[in-house]
């Protein structure tokens, strides 16, 4: 029998297999951020240990970082502490660090994949739960705890069992207005925010095969929100253009060597997936959640549900505390919901495309006015890039904030947070009670949502601003 | 990390089942950069409680927490495993750990041994009556003694042998280094590196 492209990639990383216990696996890419790995560095301190492959990690500054005034010292001690501890880290264990100001300073996942280190078939960890973002380039990419971490760093390597697969297949052809995010977000919506546990899931389809390297992205990232420990697409023609030419990449005949490795993975037509979910992508609205959790999405035509119409118990109770908790009433038009703040950014979508597309909705347009909106880029290269384009006055002349580029308002580590019980439309992935400050209401959406939003201060979709513009 | 075979220490009654990570330690420590020094922060929300059990003076040099069932419950953080390491205990025993706690510690040198929950009683009734007394948890035998009692304590084997090894995953690890050092010998030379 044939195998998928997960077990290809995990069969190509065992170092060691003994029967009864954990495979030990070779980690080709470790990606360091200051939250996660303070310990892990002590660890190897306090046991006279060092980091066997620096040459294989790489270091930035993201969660805590302030995303203006970044020439001053940060203000939030906590925050400072922990950036302060990564550099003296790097510094003494001799580890590649992108720190605040740099040129290729910004979040850890939009990073890798921009200088070229995410490639087709590698493993990567990094102590964060989205690293399921590098899964769109092939690459089987998974969060890791703070222990591990420290493993990784000292051995290159982590004991793992196996996880089990799962097909999503997502047929036909996205509307116009419809994206990369409301193809995950419904993802979640069907199978859940723990139908993905224990699993690798492989995204595939004419759908998929027809988004950008950007928007795989966004799909593979949310993986986590499904509950599954990573998200794949086999690597094509798309990926490896976009692969060639960045700083990172192979050249000359390094590349041709990579290139013929790259195309064998793909999952062989006659090998098995645990489970499989189908969407067609061609019946897709925008979506946007109601809830509390990434799984309460609807399309935005939609009313915010009757708790009472859940035939399950514990999501009729989750529907109930969720709407007490964003203050939402059944029967209400998503469409009529205001929000206080469109925030623009995260791992998610705050990549060089995603701006583009909210700068086309918000071109030449005010925004509404009570909104406040915050565009803050993925990364330093990314705000370059955008600066280049002009996107920074489309955004701003629209009334936004332009920002320096980190997590920001994605959990509000630094001080881009939401004041208790104000509400926003978020182009990031997680929408939890108080993730983007205590007593915060998050209403995840794409950032052509969020775009509209912004205009019309309601939650909207492009489409809206062309029916009142006629 | 270091070698338990046999441990012998004052133990702690702790009267409370369900014991979560939270209240091992509270959200608010995890801040911090370090990895030692959370003794402070064990039980915090407790430790304001004169009557509290770790503010006894005869138990405050204890080594062998004795709690209730289902310890160690909640969020997975490892800081849990810290502070109670740093605190000084050595050994927790209950009649039930949640998985993910009992995973952490053992990877981190704590012994969590299984007793049943008539032993676990038996055993708070001594402490209570006489304060101070000691504990001696025997991972050779399996075995757990304190006055008069002897109890059966059940550990994984794997985890027993690590335990009595001294070996934290890191070590475990370091034991193969040569299939390390052979897979990344088969490396191919395109694959990326982060440095020049
Ligand atoms: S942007 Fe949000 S989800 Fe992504 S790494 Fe930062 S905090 Fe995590």
């Amino acid at each position: 029998m044939g195998k998928t492209l997960a077990e290809k990639v995990w069969d190509a990383h065992i170092v060691r297999h003994a029967e009864g216990e954990p495979d030990l696996l070779y980690i080709d890419l470790h990606l360091v951020h200051e939250v996660t790995s303070p310990q892990a560095f002590e660890g190897l301190r306090l046991a006279g240990r060092k980091v066997r492959r620096p040459d294989l990690t790489i270091a930035t500054e993201d969660h805590n970082t302030p995303t203006v005034d970044i020439d001053q010292p940060i203000a939030d001690l906590t925050s400072r502490t922990q950036i302060e501890t990564l550099r003296r880290n790097c510094e003494e264990f001799g580890v590649r660090l992108h720190p605040l100001g740099d040129t290729e300073q910004g979040i850890v996942h939009v990073v890798g994949p921009q200088l070229g280190l995410t490639q087709p078939g590698l493993t990567v960890v990094c102590g964060d739960s989205h690293t399921s973002t590098h899964g769109a380039f092939g690459a089987l990419a998974f969060g890791i705890g703070t222990s591990e971490v420290e493993h990784v760093l000292a051995t290159q390597t982590l004991p793992l069992r196996p996880f089990k697969t799962m097909a999503i297949n997502v047929d036909g052809e996205l509307r116009p207005g419809s994206t990369a995010k409301d193809i995950i977000l419904a993802v979640i919506a069907k199978i859940g925010t723990g139908g993905g546990q224990g699993y690798v899931l492989e995204y595939r389809g004419e759908a998929i095969r027809a988004l950008s390297m950007e928007a795989r992205m966004t799909i593979c990232n949310m993986s986590i929100e499904a509950g599954a420990r990573a998200g794949m697409i086999a690597p094509d023609e798309t990926t490896f253009a976009y692969i060639n030419g960045r700083p990172n990449a192979p050249q000359g005949k390094e590349w041709d060597a990579a290139l013929e490795y790259w195309k064998t993975l793909r999952t062989d037509d006659d090998a098995e997936f645990d489970a499989e979910v189908s969407i067609d992508a061609s019946e897709l609205e925008p979506f946007v959640t109601w809830g509390t959790n990434p799984g309460q999405g609807l399309p935005l035509s939609s009313t915010v549900p009757d708790p009472e119409s859940f035939t399950d118990e514990g999501a009729r109770v989750a529907a109930e505390r969720a709407l007490k908790y964003m203050a939402l009433t059944p029967g209400t038009p998503l469409r009529e919901i205001a929000v206080d703040t469109v925030f623009i950014g995260s791992c998610t979508n705050g990549r060089i495309e995603d701006l583009r597309a909210a700068a086309a909705v918000v071109r030449g347009r005010r925004k509404a006015e009570n909104v406040r909106v915050l565009v803050v880029p993925g990364s330093h290269r990314v705000r370059m890039q955008a600066e280049k384009e002009g996107l920074d006055t489309i955004f701003t002349e629209f009334g936004a904030e332009w920002r320096h580029a980190g997590c920001s308002m994605c959990l509000g580590m630094n001080p881009d947070q939401l004041a208790p019980g104000e509400r926003s439309a978020s182009t990031s992935n997680r929408n939890f009670e108080g993730r983007q400050g205590k007593g915060g209401r998050t209403h995840l959406v794409s950032p052509l949502v969020a775009a509209a939003t912004g205009v019309r201060g309601t939650l909207s979709s492009p489409a809206d601003l062309d029916l009142a513009a006629n | 990390m270091e070698k338990i075979i046999r441990h012998t220490g004052v133990g702690v009654p702790l009267r409370r089942s369900n014991v979560d990570t939270d209240q091992i330690i509270p959200a608010v420590y995890l801040k911090r950069v370090t990895r030692t020094g959370f003794e402070d922060a064990l039980f915090a929300a407790w430790r304001g409680d004169e009557t509290f059990i770790l503010n006894q003076p005869a138990y405050r040099s204890g080594s062998v927490l004795v709690a209730g069932s289902d310890f160690g419950t909640g969020s997975s953080r490892e800081h849990a495993v810290w502070a109670l390491k740093d605190y000084g205990f050595k050994v927790i025993l209950s009649s039930r750990f949640a998985d993910i706690f009992r995973g952490n510690s053992g990877k981190q040198g704590l012994l969590t041994g299984q007793l049943s929950q008539d032993d676990i009683e038996l055993i708070w009734e001594v402490l209570e009556n006489q304060p101070g007394t000691e504990v001696t948890v025997d991972l050779e035998q399996r075995e757990v003694r304190c006055a008069d009692i002897v109890a059966g304590m059940e550990v994984d084997d794997y985890t027993r042998w690590r335990l009595m090894e001294g070996l934290d995953d890191i070590g475990l690890t370091y034991r193969h280094i040569d299939a390390i050092d052979d897979y990344e010998a088969s490396r191919p030379s395109h694959k990326p590196r982060t440095l020049a």
